[in-house]
């Protein structure tokens, strides 16, 4: 089956997902049915002189046995595997000889403090020079923090074919990620591909910076209720990690082997802004560009999208520009949109591959994840968020899920239900 | 779907011997010296870049100021490209691949930050470090630092608002953001593309990523084939990016098609040694089936020794060819370095040349009518562009 643009339909047949609900796609699932916050005191590291203090976090088996925390490449590296692990097994497939490439959405890596101070303390001084001359021959710290290390090591384990290609779009990553994949089986390069979007960035410096930049809300007293999407008092974004891998296939490839067709990649759309390093342009015309070109990229029109999962940061920003590039869509009256980062916290790297997952499940399942949170309405958006309870819904057909990035990377993708 | 040829229509080039096409062109078939400072990073020596005239093409002092040297430097060569397709015009609707590394660090705060976490007790270090990063770190300095920025400042400052991308990881990054702009250009998603990376080398960030490997040469000065069987590579200021179009835009709007994209492919070996890369590399040739008369190689040659000798075996196996090690004169620039080596491609196919030796180890001679750019990255990644003169 082709596409209105005489493409191949790209389906999904496997997916896999980490958050700081849990480890796996169904776990995360109906823990995000039930409302359930996954925002936590950070307990990684001492949180003195920070301004946040709460944050969504995935350790590690070894983390929670009482190892030091591990690097933030090793931390994304291991989600990673953990979802295109249960993702193959969802879609049958084995480990091992995956016969398309992977398209890797993930942050960058750099040396961390605890790297450094080792260095130093072996080289008896702080300055780069002696830093970088004790450094010599530690292939380790090389491989780790190279940024074509993660994505080396997943390609190997995973035996995808061709060199693996790692993307940043900032915030807009995973969907980024998700992207590439549907245009390498589009294009005929590839029957199937791997995508995802993974980030473990919850260390002191992350944090630090983000709060710099005044981005992060301090609501630290209840961790569950900092994360307020759309809501009057919102005041900032809540860090997290996590992890989505979607096998992606060309559905007549999926159907011949007798896969189970979970939702097709339907339409991907892009634009860029130009106005500013950390906001949108007032205008909206480039959040309004992606979110028009994906919806004409699956050849539906803007009535056809029956929900939207949000970026909704809870930044008070991306949330009223997210709602006036909703009306500059779909008129005075929009459909349903919630975030599952009002649950989930934002996933940054992750985010745009977790909520296409949460979105293909939303077409599954006919329900709607809620916003949580969403104790005063904010009467400038007008928008129906499913407060706080999932709602059912029927003939839903399909989604569109938002990702806007710092530095003007904005890309959304429409979701659609099996034909 | 429809394959559209893809050509070159603009090469924005920044490296030690200068800027602009013009300038390589004369610097490099004159047989140019390499310009190296061993002192700066000893015991690591490297190419530095010249002093960049930023406000020709970033005149915004607030725009400058929220970048560090390596936005700067790939937003400065962004704008080069874009000048020089004459395409000032089109960059509402351009798309946009960058290959990145990582951004600048704040070389003193690190510093001082060691020092103190060194001396501290591990109760007490936690503690130590919030408070001094959230005293001394500049907040605009995360923006400098995050590599998807380098794209957003080239969109900020030269409005590139078709789409943008940024790929990670060294020099393969840079090898499949070009593959990949084309790509969707011969496919029919758009008709223009702005594709590259930047590497600014005389950062001890950069120096501290590398070192590890044991893949950063000591000492002073030697060519790539010159520096052993230990081997290791001279960080090399550059950057380089490129306009690509349809074939069919170009010449609707009169531009000047440079050379047209012949192929690019890529591969990663996993096992690089004993022949791995070479024979990924060998069967990237292989199914790009490309005619071998009048073939130039320019080769991406680091320096890191494993690498050489998978890349020397190949070069071997593709018979009588003129090899051009450039990395010997410019450099080793990572993410800028493949796109570096495609402009100085579709540079000498423009001017019906080809450059004299680079290296003691190059040999043969032009005219060459196509020019197959190699990319064996400095520790996994093998890549191959094939430029040929323009229609």
């Amino acid at each position: 089956m082709k596409d209105q643009m005489g493409r191949p339909l790209v389906a999904v047949t496997g997916i896999g997902l980490v958050s700081p609900l849990g480890w796996g796609l169904e776990k995360n699932w109906a823990a995000l049915l039930a409302g359930t916050s996954g925002i936590t005191r950070i307990r990684r590291f001492a949180t003195d002189h920070l301004k946040t203090t709460m944050a969504g976090t995935v350790d590690l088996r070894e983390e929670v046995a009482g190892a030091d925390p591990v690097p933030a490449p090793v931390r994304v590296e291991r989600m990673a595997a953990a979802a295109i692990s249960e993702a193959l097994v969802a879609a049958g497939m084995k480990e091992g000889a995956f016969d398309g490439p992977l398209m890797l959405g993930m942050p960058p890596v750099e040396m961390e403090w605890p790297q450094r101070v080792a260095l130093a303390r072996r080289a008896g001084r702080p300055g780069h020079a002696a830093l970088s001359v004790a450094s010599i021959g530690q292939h380790d710290l090389y491989e780790i923090f190279l940024y074509g290390g993660v994505g080396e090591r997943l390609a190997l384990r995973f035996g995808t074919k061709g060199a693996p290609i790692a993307i940043t779009t900032a915030c807009a990553t995973g969907a980024s990620a998700i992207q590439l994949g549907v245009e390498a089986i589009q294009r005929g390069e590839a029957q199937s591909a791997i995508a995802l979007g993974t980030d473990g960035s919850v260390q002191p410096e992350a944090v630090i910076r983000f709060s710099l930049l005044s981005a992060l809300t301090s609501r630290n007293e209840d961790p569950t209720k900092a994360s307020r999407p759309f809501e009057k008092s919102r005041d900032g974004f809540v860090m997290s990690e996590g992890a989505a891998a979607l096998i992606l296939e060309d559905l007549e490839h999926a159907r011949a082997r007798g896969a189970t067709v979970i939702g097709l990649v339907s339409g991907c759309g892009e634009r860029a802004d130009n106005f500013h390093r950390t906001r949108s342009n007032p205008d909206g015309s480039s959040i309004i560009g992606a979110m028009r070109n994906a919806i004409a990229d699956a050849g539906v029109q803007p009535g056809d999208i029956g929900y939207v999962n949000a970026h909704g940061t809870s930044t008070p920003e991306n949330d009223k520009m997210e709602a006036l590039g909703m009306r500059a869509v779909f008129g005075e009256a929009p459909p349903p949109i919630s975030s599952n980062k009002s649950m989930i916290g934002h996933t940054l790297s992750a985010a745009g591959a977790i909520e296409a997952a949460f979105s293909l499940l939303t077409l599954r399942d006919q329900i709607l994840p809620p916003t949580i949170n969403y104790v005063e309405p904010d009467p400038t958006l007008g928008l129906d968020v499913v407060p706080n309870e999932a709602r059912r819904v029927s003939g839903l057909r399909h989604v569109l899920s938002n990702s806007f990035g710092f530095g003007g990377q904005n890309v959304c993708l429409v979701l659609s239900a099996t034909p | 779907m429809t394959r559209r040829d893809v050509v070159i229509t603009g090469i924005g080039l920044v490296s030690s011997l200068g800027e602009g096409p013009e300038a390589h062109w004369e610097a490099l078939t004159k047989g140019a010296k390499p310009v190296v400072d061993a002192i700066s990073f000893a015991p690591f020596p490297v190419h530095p870049l010249p002093a960049l005239g930023l406000d020709a093409q970033i005149p915004k002092k607030g725009d400058q100021r929220q970048m560090e040297p390596w936005q700067r430097l790939g937003t400065y060569a962004a704008g080069l490209a874009i000048d020089h397709a004459g395409a000032r015009g089109l960059v509402a609707d351009m798309h946009l691949v960058v290959a990145a590394g990582g951004g600048e660090r704040d070389i003193a705060v690190d510093e001082a930050m060691t020092a103190a976490l060194t001396n501290a007790t591990p109760e007490a270090s936690g503690a130590l470090l919030n408070e001094k990063l959230a005293t001394e770190l500049r907040p605009t300095l995360f923006l400098a630092q995050l590599s998807n920025l380098l794209a957003g400042n080239i969109s900020i400052v030269h409005g590139v608002t078709g789409s943008s991308r940024t790929l990670m990881g060294e020099e393969e990054a840079a090898a499949d953001a070009i593959r990949i702009a084309a790509a969707r250009l011969a496919e029919g998603r758009g008709e223009i593309a702005l594709v590259g990376g930047a590497f600014a080398s005389q950062r001890w960030d950069m120096v501290l990523l590398y070192a590890p490997g044991g893949v950063l040469w000591q000492g002073d000065y030697a060519p790539v084939s010159a520096r052993g069987a230990a081997g290791g590579l001279i960080l090399g200021g550059m950057a380089a990016f490129l306009v690509l179009e349809t074939a069919e835009h170009a010449r609707a709007r009169g531009a000047t098609a440079l050379a047209r994209i012949g192929g690019i492919v890529s591969d990663a070996a996993h096992q690089r040694a004993g022949g791995g890369s070479a024979a990924a590399a060998k069967a990237l040739w292989r199914g790009m089936a490309a005619p071998e008369t009048g073939l130039g190689v320019i080769a991406g040659m680091t320096g890191v020794a494993e690498a050489r000798v998978e890349e020397e075996a190949f070069l071997s196996w593709l018979g009588s060819v003129p090899v051009r090690r450039s990395a010997s004169v410019l450099g080793h620039g990572v993410e800028a370095s493949f796109p570096a080596n495609v402009a100085l491609a579709a540079l000498a196919l423009s001017r019906g040349g080809f450059y004299p030796a680079m290296d003691p180890a190059d040999a043969g001679d032009g005219p060459v009518e196509r020019i197959l750019v190699t990319g064996f990255g400095q520790w996994r990644g093998e890549a191959l562009a094939l430029l040929e003169k323009a229609p």
